[in-house]
């Protein structure tokens, strides 16, 4: 079997769904209020994405996506802030209203394929793959290495390795600027913001479109990779980025915000392994959400075990003494 | 002219009900430059809704605040905080407990401070390393230390100096010494006092305690059902005791001062 292969297949979407896990690290850690229009950015994103790569512009395409999602942010934000409407419900307020969205930007269909019609030199028109980052960059590859055997997930990897490490050191330089420290501030105590003289309102609302606009730009890089959008794609994305978020905690903790940052990269690396490992152990394709239902279920009550487990020693203990 | 001016303040609560109940009762109030106003009143006086109606937490039915000679009343509340600092009776409520020292102390000064790509930078934290040390709680050396590891003592000392470290033109200290133990609280008000000398503030501090109520500042009002029933400083106040103000509390409202928060001594 072709391990490294597989591995590269797993960190290439580890690392297409990485955007989308800051997104959710921010909403939930950083403002500490559950998000959920994260399933709807998701797939806007990817929709937003196709219809402009289809148009011929690839690269703003990606932007476009981008700025999509900052706009469903911003719409959950005035909902959540100035509204004061409840941030659970208004994220579901948001995600709901975004499909009817997204299908009228797909153009009343329920997937989009990344081709356009063209006429060949006979005349008679055929569809035409559009172009898209990885395409461009897979090419770029084979001609400068003089190959055409290369593994287009690696391809994929690579670049989007550089594209989201630049993210993140924007990110943790973001998060260190005034307005970053207030966003921080205002999900920690949102009280002290105020007193600070800062526009918590304000400070809320850019932290959920910054969020929103990195989940969809996840959306934009796999509609670009799968070379596909569809409408189903967001569904339970928010449990696949909680997952990822916790699993990073594991390995480097949550001590601060950079490496708040860089575990949720490490951890939506290490949910996707995990993911591969469980369909090399046979688990249907379909048995995806339950598994990440599970791990977050299991992350999420490790502390309460482990107490448990204290907690029973030290009677054990005390009984032995008697 | 005095730097702050209530002219007759009125808030009621859930008005037009049966559960309709009268909060600010027409307060007026001149405060003057450098004036340290120690509030007294039993349990829901209004002396907190006073505060929240200066800090702009409600809109007022009626009055008119006015800060050094700006009408703020219908001014919001963090535009209102850029010279207003305050300070609650939980540590937990004036500080961030997953930032660190250094970045609490940023926020705070953001409002007054040079414009600056990064919120920490060498000149802040030099600034803020000094602040720290008056403290004497040893704080300047774990500046990188996030705020929740610290004891309720130390973050209500971190926060007096997020209160103040803008220069604020009135300072409200609302029981910030009620949840500490009384070592730290002596210590907290020691501090309160030094700061509020140095910078010239002017300072209104609500406590259930009549002996330092009598103690700190240059003046004492009483509240009572929204109403201020007691003003007293000057001479008349140097000779006051504890005894005498409860006498005076009774005259006033016409009932016995029935707080069972309320320190005597």
């Amino acid at each position: 079997m072709d391990y490294l292969g597989l591995l590269i297949s797993a960190l290439s979407q580890g690392m297409l769904y990485a955007p989308m896990a800051l997104g959710v690290f921010i909403a939930f850690r950083i403002l500490n209020t559950p998000d959920l229009t994260i399933d709807g950015s998701l797939v806007l994103g990817m929709c937003v994405c196709a219809v402009v790569t289809i148009s011929g512009h690839p690269y703003l395409a990606l932007v476009c996506g981008l700025l999509a999602g900052a706009l469903a942010g911003l719409v959950t934000g005035i909902l959540q802030t100035s509204l004061k409407i409840h941030p659970i419900l208004s994220g579901v307020l948001t995600m709901t209203g975004l499909y009817t969205i997204n299908y009228m930007i797909l153009g009343g269909q329920s997937n989009l394929y990344l081709q356009s019609l063209s006429a060949n030199e006979s005349g008679s028109s055929v569809q035409v793959a559009s172009n898209t980052l990885y395409k461009t960059f897979y090419n770029f590859l084979c001609t400068a290495f003089n190959t055409t055997e290369l593994d287009a997930n690696l391809s994929v990897l690579i670049i989007s390795t550089v594209l989201i490490g630049i993210a993140a050191i924007l990110l943790c330089v973001f998060f260190k600027t005034r307005t970053g420290i207030a966003i921080r501030a205002t999900g920690d105590n949102e009280e002290m913001v105020r007193s600070s003289s800062i526009n918590a309102d304000a400070s809320r609302i850019l932290g959920i479109m910054l969020s929103n606009a990195l989940v969809a730009f996840s959306g934009a890089l796999l509609c670009q990779q799968q070379r596909y959008a569809d409408l189903n794609c967001g569904n339970g994305m928010l449990v696949v980025g909680l997952a990822s978020v916790i699993i990073g905690q594991i390995f480097l903790g949550k001590r601060n915000v950079t490496l708040g940052v860089f575990s949720a990269i490490l951890g939506s690396l290490a949910y996707r392994i995990i993911l591969q490992a469980a369909y090399q152990a046979d688990m249907p394709s379909y048995g995806v959400k339950l598994l990440s239902a599970i791990i977050v279920v299991i992350a999420l009550i490790l502390p309460l075990i482990k107490n448990k487990i204290i907690e029973y020693r030290l009677a054990a203990d005390a009984d032995k003494e008697d | 002219m005095s730097e702050l001016s209530l002219i007759s303040l009125c808030k009621k609560f859930e008005r037009s009900t049966p559960n309709e109940k009268v909060a600010l009762d027409h307060i007026s109030l001149e405060v003057n430059q450098g004036d340290f106003i120690t509030i007294l009143g039993s349990n829901g006086a209004g002396k907190s809704t006073l505060f929240n109606a200066i800090l702009g937490k409600f809109p007022l039915d009626s009055g008119k605040i006015i800060l050094d000679g700006e009408n703020i009343t219908k001014q919001k509340d963090y535009k209102r905080a850029l010279n207003i600092g305050c300070l609650y009776q939980s540590p937990l409520k004036g500080t961030a407990p997953n930032m660190t020292i250094e970045e609490n102390l940023a926020l705070a000064y953001t409002r007054k401070a040079k414009r600056s790509f990064f919120a920490v930078n060498k000149k802040d934290s030099e600034r803020f390393r000094e602040m720290l040390s008056t403290l004497g709680l040893g704080l300047e050396d774990r500046m990188k230390t996030n705020m929740g590891l610290l004891s309720g003592g130390q973050r209500q000392a971190a926060a007096l100096l997020m209160a103040t470290i803008a220069e604020p033109k009135l300072l409200l200290l609302d029981e910030h010494t009620a949840a500490l133990d009384p070592a730290t609280a002596d210590k907290v008000l020691a501090l309160t006092k030094q700061i509020v000398e140095e910078q010239h503030l002017t300072c209104l501090m609500i406590t259930h305690n009549m002996q330092s109520a009598l103690d700190l500042g240059n003046r004492t009002i009483m509240m009572d059902r929204g109403r201020i029933i007691l003003d007293v400083s000057g001479k008349e106040r140097e000779n006051l005791t504890v005894a005498d103000l409860l006498e005076k509390f009774k005259v006033a409202s016409g009932k016995g001062f029935d707080n069972d928060r309320m320190m005597l001594v």
